[in-house]
């Protein structure tokens, strides 16, 4: 492993380092691995859509995945917090941790998805007030106590840097009302509302306008201070701007299977990149 | 030669585009033809029957929805005479006591057909339930005479009149031995309509969108808390036309109400007793009217009937109109 002079890079290469097969792994590093495959397979029936992950997500760092589209970053992402159980045939194999339990196997679905919530493309909010949008899922998860839940949705719409902009009108406006860009940093104050450790996001600006995901973004990098994100990107830029982390994956030509190529420090990954099948796509020499 | 057949080729596209030219046209003719003519056919109806049914409004007016006489042959004591009392009743309470029955079961059957069960389990019990729903009504009729009746006769009935007699008036009677009235009229009509509304739940539930259930279990939900706050809520007008399809078969069905409900055309004291329906007086009367204004009588019934289902078609509407207003529960991706 090359020496760097940044402190924090060197931490990070640390991570980079499990991408060689698991048994050759080195020496845990000062960050703890969050999220952590080591051998995962994932299966859609027959069809085999993600092969021989390794991987170690770091705790309180933004992790970008990149790669041209079906490579399998989804199937990934959603691996996580199993949003697969509803598909027929969908399953995962191998392991692949959160905090060191093995999600496909001690860790119960309902109680892995309250630690790892999830952004999605478009933004979704139900049709009801901007206060119920947030309040939501506290309300799910029990939490009947009105004076929890308000402070609770304060926070949440501060750290989606929403609050400001919606404090009058919380129980006046439906969430549909709000803009899109609004409209999705409502869905991620929905989804950090119930404090999870994980914020998975995939694809979560596809739908939105330059200026909206530039606020979004500003967002992301600020919230890893209070939780691990995972965002799947097909904009490298965006992963630049981002990640401190990014993972490349791409589909095997032959199986169709996606492959973790590499998995480095965001900056090293686009600038000093390992893997040759990394370089052509980083400099837009590949689909 | 090759000239010969770019001529010919260009030809063919010409006059095909000759010929399609006036294709959205005449589509657009065709289909408004059609639609058309469903107007037309509702109009017709309503004109037929309140045209035949001219003597017995001149005759009763108004009074005819209030009176409770049905009366087709005239004696001494009792003069000819009509009323719809007994067939609207009748109709309303069976419908009544089917959806009552059907609606919670084939909801939940349609839920777990689509949410639920195992994918192995599915297109079977699907299959079967549009089997069901296929089964011709005078063969419900034909099981509810020939096994329901004796069965419920001596089973339910009975006993439900004896313990009920002092309790509970309208759910016992000195007549039960028939075997006939609503409640068992309501029963076949439930296990009738439980299919249909079983089957459209099923469909409007495998259309509601996949992110409505992802939201949901992202933020933690279990199982059943997706169902309730995100799927059934999503589906809700059409669960609700479902279950108004279910009604409106309840309401018109002919057969299994008149091989079941027992023909008596008299408001009943009892669930137990026998009883009309609308469409079954139609049915058991229509063929061997006595009169001019008995046979005048029975069309006003049907336009009775007629009139009833818009009006519940129409009630339905506004209901899901309605719901589907106000700030809801629903999360619209
Ligand atoms: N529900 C599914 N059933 C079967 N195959 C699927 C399903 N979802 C995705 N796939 C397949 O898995 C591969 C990876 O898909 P995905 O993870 O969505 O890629 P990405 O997000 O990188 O574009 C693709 O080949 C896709 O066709
Ligand atoms: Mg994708």
């Amino acid at each position: 492993m090359e020496e760097t002079t940044q402190g924090s890079s060197r931490l990070l290469n640390g991570f980079a380092e499990t991408v060689s097969p698991a048994g050759e792994r080195v020496a845990q590093t000062a960050t703890e691995a969050k999220i952590e495959a080591i051998g995962f397979n994932f299966y859609y029936g027959t069809f085999q859509a993600l092969r021989n992950i390794n991987i170690r997500i770091p705790q309180n760092r933004v992790t970008a995945i990149i790669g041209p589209s079906g490579c399998g970053k989804s199937t990934f992402l959603r691996a996580i917090n199993r949003m697969h159980d509803r598909t027929p045939g969908a399953r995962g194999e191998g392991q692949l941790l959160l905090g060191g339990a093995n999600i496909y196997g001690e860790i119960d679905p309902v109680k892995l998805r309250r630690r790892v919530g999830m952004v999605f493309q478009r933004p979704n909010p139900f049709v009801k007030s901007i206060y119920e949008n947030v309040a939501y899922g506290l309300r799910v998860q029990g939490v009947r106590d009105r004076r929890v839940i308000d402070e609770k949705v304060e926070l949440a719409l501060n750290r989606a840097a929403l609050w400001d902009e919606v404090k009058d009108r919380l129980h006046k406006a439906s969430g549909t009302a709000l803009s899109g860009g609004q409209q999705q940093r409502l869905c991620i104050a929905r989804a950090i509302a119930v404090d999870p450790e994980v914020v998975l996001m995939d694809e979560p600006c596809s739908a939105l306008d330059p200026i909206a995901t530039m606020k979004i973004e500003d967002l992301i990098h600020k919230l890893r201070a209070n939780f691990t994100i995972v965002i799947v990107t097909h904009n490298m830029q965006q992963a630049m701007r981002v990640s401190d982390m990014t993972a490349f994956m791409l589909m095997d030509s032959a199986t169709r299977a996606g492959e973790l190529i590499e998995f480095s420090p965001t900056a090293e990954l686009f600038t000093n990149p390992k893997d040759q099948r990394t370089k052509d796509y980083v400099t837009g020499r590949f689909g | 030669m090759a000239g010969a057949k770019a001529q010919t080729t260009t030809n063919f596209r010409e006059r095909l585009a000759q010929r399609t030219q006036h294709g959205d046209s005449i589509f657009w003719a065709v289909t408004l033809f059609f639609a058309l003519a469903v107007i037309a056919l509702v109009v017709a109806i309503g004109w037929v029957t309140w045209n035949d049914s001219a003597l017995a409004r001149e005759r009763f007016g108004i009074g005819f929805f209030a009176s409770s006489e049905w009366n087709p042959v005239e004696t001494e004591v009792s003069p000819e005479s009509f009323g719809a009392v007994p067939a609207i009743v009748g109709t309303l309470i069976s419908s009544l006591i089917a959806l009552i029955l059907a609606a919670p079961i084939a909801v939940g059957i349609g839920i777990f057909l689509a949410e639920l069960c195992p994918l192995s389990l599915r297109t079977p019990l699907s299959f079967m339930v549009e089997l069901l729903a296929a089964i011709p009504s005078v063969i419900y009729g034909v099981w509810g005479v020939m096994v329901f009746a004796p069965f419920f006769t001596q089973h339910v009935a009975m006993p439900l009149s004896e313990s009920m007699r002092e309790i509970i008036p309208w759910l016992s009677s000195s007549q039960v031995a028939a075997g006939r009235g609503l409640l068992i009229a309501g029963i076949i009509l439930a296990i009738m309509i439980l299919p249909t509304i079983a089957a459209i739940t099923r469909d409007v539930l495998t259309l509601v969108p996949n992110t409505q259930r992802e939201v949901l279990l992202a933020l933690g939900a279990t199982k059943w808390e997706v169902i309730w706050l995100a799927v059934v809520p999503y589906a809700r007008a059409g669960i609700v036309g479902g279950v108004m399809l279910g009604l409106g078969r309840a309401l018109g069905e002919t057969m299994a109400a008149t091989m079941l409900v027992g023909n008596r055309p008299q408001v009943p004291g009892s669930l137990l007793e026998p009883a009309t329906t609308a469409a079954a007086l139609i049915a058991s009367e229509l063929i061997n009217a006595q009169s001019l204004l008995h046979e005048s009588a029975l069309v006003l019934i049907a336009l009775t009937l007629f009139v009833i289902t818009l009006l519940l078609n129409l009630i339905a509407r506004l209901l899901i109109w309605f719901v589907n207003r106000g700030p809801v529960g629903s999360v619209r991706a």
